[in-house]
């Protein structure tokens, strides 16, 4: 392996990894998202204590629905720290 | 200390070779083979509970299947309607599939459902019912018409990919998070063995290492009542609870 192509997949690999970290600032959105969704389950509990099992549940599908975000972010986060998606372009400079 | 964290998808279980050489042309995947599992496990279950069922319940077993059975048909009343109860098994049986498949990592399987094959396969069918509930009750033309915006077939795309991606990257997510925390916490108890100036020893893969790491005991396990158990179940729930919400769009 030469110079020149190890320090390309250095850079790749460096790239990735900065673009993985990028990635997860999709995470604050839903954060946010969902600690108000609770937060305001919580005042309708609160409010009406009888219907504490429709809300609960109700809150987590609006949870699971806000998550959807913060999950795209995870899933490019994973496919570029695991899967390497970009260092097969390299193989055709050596 | 080397710190490795290796994240590999779902084995080759069974492959064929071609001749000369080279990739396998057609391999099942670990997924596939503990799906097969989890279709027993459920067969099963279902097998013992139906067995000699009477017309007044006198086992536990009986009661307990009436009991799932009508915690289903409760469900789908109050998040469909009366008429809809047609679509009970569908959801009872997707529901018990990706329940045990994800549960089955607290036994040492893999999760199916860490593996996007299977989540998009689910998504698939979910999509496919999606559609035909639209088409039935709508008419083509009905169901064509909406596409006179060209935004809805983004919307109509990502039902499914969203549905997906969403049960794949939590599963996926938390076996992973779970993963590097163990490895950390060998690489932690590594550290604390060379303060205390014991030699590691020759692994099997000729590596250093540690045979015994005092903090891999008990730590993971936390996280694994999450990741594995409470996220596993909620994130089953949700699928469910979605495909029964989009069947119920698409009947308006």
């Amino acid at each position: 392996m030469n110079e020149a192509l190890l320090s390309a997949q250095a850079t790749v690999l460096a790239g990735q990894a900065i673009g993985a970290g990028l990635a997860m600032i999709a995470g604050i959105g839903p954060g946010i998202g969902e600690g108000y969704a609770v937060g305001k389950a919580i005042e309708t509990i609160g409010r009406q204590p009888e219907i504490k099992g429709t809300a609960t549940s109700t809150m987590f599908i609006g949870c699971a629905v806000a998550e959807t975000t913060g999950i795209y972010g995870l899933f490019v986060a994973i496919m570029l720290l695991f899967a390497n998606p970009f260092l097969k372009f390299l193989t055709g400079t050596n | 200390m080397e710190f490795k964290v290796n994240v590999e998808g779902p084995r080759r279980m069974f492959y064929i070779l071609p001749e000369g050489g080279g990739d396998p042309v057609f391999s099942i995947s670990e997924s596939v083979v503990t799906g097969w599992l989890v279709i027993i496990i459920v067969a099963i279950v279902c097998y013992i509970l139906t067995k000699d069922l009477k017309k007044i319940p006198e086992t536990k077993r009986q009661c307990a299947a009436e009991y799932i059975v009508k915690t289903v048909n409760n469900m789908i009343e109050v998040n469909m309607d009366k008429e809809s109860m047609a679509y009970a098994p569908y959801i009872a049986a997707v529901f018990a599939y990706i329940i045990v498949g994800t549960l089955i990592s607290m036994v040492g399987f893999r999760s199916i459902t860490a593996d996007i094959s299977v989540t998009g396969g689910l998504a698939a069918m979910t999509f496919v019912l999606i559609t035909y509930t639209k088409i039935k009750f709508n008419g083509l033309g009905g169901y064509l018409k909406q596409f006179i915006n060209p935004l809805n077939i983004i919307s109509e795309v990502a039902t499914p990919v969203a549905m997906a991606l969403r049960l794949f990257g939590n599963v996926a997510g938390g076996m992973i998070i779970t993963l590097i925390l163990y490895v950390a916490l060998g690489s932690a108890s590594g550290a604390l063995y060379n303060a205390m100036g014991i030699q590691p020893l020759t692994l099997g893969d000729g590596s250093q290492g540690y045979v015994f790491n005092i903090f891999q005991i008990g730590i993971p396990a936390v996280l694994s009542v999450y990741f594995d158990l409470f996220s596993g179940a909620i994130q089953s729930y949700v699928f469910i609870m979605l495909t029964m919400a989009y069947i119920k769009m698409g009947k308006e």
